[in-house]
């Protein structure tokens, strides 16, 4: 082979070396990280025509409303619980060890991220909460169509600090 | 009147970038001069008038004429006359306004700055800006107008602008961003206008090289930007989300990134031409894709604010127009484009060309992170969302041998290079960088982690080799002092920017690495003490603001036995919008950033608290600041002068 083509050879080799771990590369890691939004009743009774239900233990997203009344603080740490619904009816719990966003309300929509704990339990590591009170997640809007949104409610002391 | 004169100087802008695009263009095929001529006078006024026409939407903020739509619902009668005027971007309208603002001014510079251009090739590039400008009037024009009435009933106060952009960061991360995404228009309309004559040259590459430059450097301040504020502002302490939006301004990065790395071949050697103008083609079309998934409501997030199915429509058309006609014109005329150079495969064009693969296998990355969910939920196989652990997981692979080549490429010759003669050098600078890597670790963190010490080797390593090559290429013919003067200012900017990029690096391992996050519950009197530091807290205090209330949590930070700085974090409650916003307090500083933010109120008095210790965390924004200031320096390369002006102009 003259160097010319040795040369060419040599990057084509180079190129094709790269892009080949480079997809490799990337499907392995997708395959870790791609998160499924589930909403409580897909949780339960299972997603799609196939009705797919998550393992304990795997990654997921979860969005639904907040069930009123279902909020639970720890007294002494940060811990905290609340139930998720949506239009089909069925309960999910997630806790929570962290700082809930400032547009945490019961009756709002939220997504949370975590971990299926057990079949109605998500272990969350990070909740949110868009700043916008009219905002839903679309998946949420989806599966409530036709559910009554909670217009959020502030605590008296946020209103008392809005008058001070 | 005076919106209505705004959207009528609009439309007159409108007509003038239509004349743009086409008599410039007919006259360069007829060969007429005086049709060519009239591209320059055309830019300049269509800019005046988008210029007036952007004074008067300003003018109705300033003077809260409630009676325009846009101002009534981003705007309010108590907003400080700051947020005013940069709530004019603050949501869809005003933005595109802007964004034409910045076209036009991107247009009129090429026209004033190009006086040493070919007639004929400043006629084409100005035509093709004329082109694109007349496809976004036309956006803001027909689905997006900013001037719309709300009469005859007008409310009597604004619904106030969104909280989250009432900032500082806010003010100048959109212009900044928006200069960076329609620079790169410059460099695609040089591309496509050397395509449609059939010439590229080393000429073309060096007249594009700064507009591509001046587009990156903004690009990457803007980042920075909007990377800090981030930081602050959202109260959660991350600097980057990998959040589709960002991914939207980083793609375009990337790419200009290995657009200006190519461009240097070119200019330099005559070769990758064709794969620089197909860079340039993609930078611009990554940037209408970036506006397309924002703008169009596709993607959900803190940017997103237009969720209009017809905007999106338009927006994709425009978008598959300019990316197919563009790669057509490429398909039949890049062959025409032959690079002459050869280089062998040991040689600084090899280590450029490595550095475009790698940046290519970047942005497919990203691209694919962030297109993949968009996909899947088109499909209907349900809506799912990649973490950032892929990206990272991913980030982390690429960066180790494109820094590795990074440190090697600037010592390696032009065209042919000996290897053998590189290995002294490289066994110093690797020694060099170990032995610098172990004593910082030792001495600036608590423990080793893996990851630490190769990011760290990574940032040092491109420091120590840079400083080689200055020391070679100084002490090539000369004394050291003599030869470091002599050195051009554009290689100056190549070694500055290197080291920012290292800078960067090592700022992003260590706060990644040794970042401390610790959230609380805490009543007044409590006290929490980590690395050194003991946080107090003092109680919580009422706030007043002119358009917001709420509370200011006290927390008295001391080291040792000395008294250390006195946080106070805000937590907004703003009134008109009825939104609650978290605004951070940060202890700033070279090596490490306290950062504290208030969290809700509990039982008994107790607040919850974010504390976070976060080691070098300027290092990130401060070496993005270095590499923008570096691309500064490479327009200020003698090479690259306009006739008699400088490029402060051109912005």
């Amino acid at each position: 082979m003259n160097p010319r083509r040795k040369k060419r050879l040599a990057v084509i080799l180079a190129i094709v070396l790269g892009i080949g771990s480079a997809i490799g590369l990337v499907l392995y890691a997708l395959s870790q990280n791609i998160d499924l939004f589930y909403t409580p009743s897909e949780l339960v009774k299972g997603k799609g025509k196939q009705l797919v239900k998550p393992e304990a233990g795997q990654r997921l997203r979860i969005g639904g409303m907040v069930m009123p009344g279902s909020v639970v603080r720890d007294q002494s740490s940060l811990k905290v619980s609340f139930k998720l619904y949506d239009a089909g009816g069925d309960l999910v719990t997630v806790e929570f060890d962290g700082i809930l966003p400032d547009l945490f309300r019961e009756g709002q929509g939220i997504v949370a991220m975590g971990v299926l704990k057990d079949a109605t339990t998500v272990t969350a590591s990070e909740v949110l909460a868009k700043h916008d009170e009219e905002y839903m997640p679309p998946e949420i809007a989806e599966s409530l169509k036709g559910m009554q949104h909670f217009k959020p409610e502030y605590t008296e002391e946020q209103l008392e600090g809005a008058h001070k | 009147m005076i919106p209505e004169l705004g959207q009528f100087t609009l439309i007159i802008a409108f007509g003038l970038a239509a004349l743009l695009s086409f008599y410039p263009l007919w006259g360069a095929y007829k060969g007429h001069a005086g049709l060519m001529n009239s591209a320059r006078t055309l830019a300049v006024c269509q800019f005046l008038f988008v210029g007036l026409s952007y004074a008067c939407l300003t003018y109705a903020f300033i003077v809260n004429d409630f009676s325009v739509a846009y101002v009534a619902s981003h705007s309010n009668s108590e907003l400080p006359l700051q947020y005013r005027i940069s709530a004019v971007w603050g949501s869809h309208e005003g933005s595109l306004l802007l964004w034409m603002l910045i076209l036009s001014g991107w247009t009129a510079a090429v026209a004033l700055l190009s006086k040493n251009l070919p007639l004929e090739s400043a006629a084409r590039v100005l035509a093709v800006m004329g082109m694109l400008g007349v496809g976004f009037y036309l956006f803001v024009i027909v689905t997006s107008n900013p001037f719309e009435r709300t009469l005859p009933y007008f409310p009597v106060d604004g619904r106030d602008l969104n909280p989250l952009l009432q900032d500082i960061g806010l003010i100048l991360h959109p212009p900044m961003l928006y200069m960076g995404y329609v620079g790169f228009s410059v460099a695609f309309a040089f591309a496509i206008a050397s395509l449609m004559q059939g010439r590229l040259d080393s000429a073309w590459a060096r007249w594009s090289r700064p507009w591509t430059m001046a587009a990156w450097v903004f690009l990457t301040a803007g980042i920075a930007l909007g990377s800090w504020w981030a930081y602050y502002e959202l109260g959660w302490g991350g600097w980057w989300f990998w959040d589709p939006v960002e991914n939207a301004s980083f793609m375009p990065w990337i790419v200009g990134t290995a657009l200006i790395h190519s461009l240097a071949v070119s200019e330099k050697r005559g070769v990758f031409k064709a794969w620089t103008v197909l860079l340039a083609i993609s930078a611009f079309s990554l940037s209408l894709l970036g506006t397309f998934l924002v703008r169009s409501g596709v993607l959900v997030s803190v940017h997103a604010f237009a969720s209009d199915p017809e905007r999106g429509l338009f927006i994709l058309g425009f978008l598959i127009m300019v990316i197919g006609g563009s790669l057509l014109l490429y398909a039949f005329k890049a062959n025409a484009v032959k690079s002459r150079g050869s280089y062998s495969l040991f040689s600084r064009e090899s280590f450029l060309l490595g550095n475009n693969i790698l940046l290519i296998a970047a942005l497919i990355v990203v691209l694919l992170g962030t297109l993949l969910p968009l996909v899947h939920k088109e499909m209907g196989l349900g809506s799912i969302s990649i973490g950032e652990p892929f990206f990272n997981r991913i980030f982390t692979v690429l960066i180790v041998p494109f820094m590795l080549l990074l440190g090697v490429g600037p010592l390696v010759r032009w065209k042919k290079q000996n290897p053998g003669d590189l290995v002294a050098t490289l066994l110093v600078a690797i020694v060099a960088s170990v032995v610098l890597t172990a004593c910082y670790i030792m001495v600036s963190t608590p423990y080793v982690t893996w990851l630490a010490l190769l990011g760290c080797f990574l940032g040092v390593w491109v420091v120590v080799t840079s400083c080689q090559e200055t020391w070679l290429r100084a002490t090539h013919r000369h004394r050291f002092f003599t030869g470091v003067k002599k050195l051009s200012i554009s290689h100056w900017a190549m070694i500055t920017g290197h080291i920012g990029f290292a800078v960067m690096v090592i700022g992003i391992t260590m706060t990644q690495n040794y970042s401390i996050e610790k959230d609380v519950r805490m009543v007044p009197g409590d006290q929490i003490e980590f690395e050194h530091y003991r946080f107090t807290f003092e109680g919580v205090d009422a706030l007043k603001g002119p358009n917001f209330d709420g509370h200011t949590g006290v927390l008295r930070v001391d080291r040792g036995d000395k008294y250390v700085t006195t946080m106070r974090a805000e937590k907004r409650f703003y009134r008109v919008q009825r939104n609650v916003m978290t605004e951070a307090a940060i202890d700033a500083g070279f090596t490490r950033d306290l950062y504290a933010a208030l969290g809700e109120q509990l039982d008994n008095g107790a607040w919850a608290l974010r504390i976070y210790y976060k080691p070098f965390i300027r290092w990130i924004w401060f070496g993005a600041l270095i590499m923008a200031f570096a691309g500064v320096l490479m327009m200020l390369d003698k090479r690259y002068r306009f006739s008699g002006k400088g490029m402060s102009n051109g912005q």
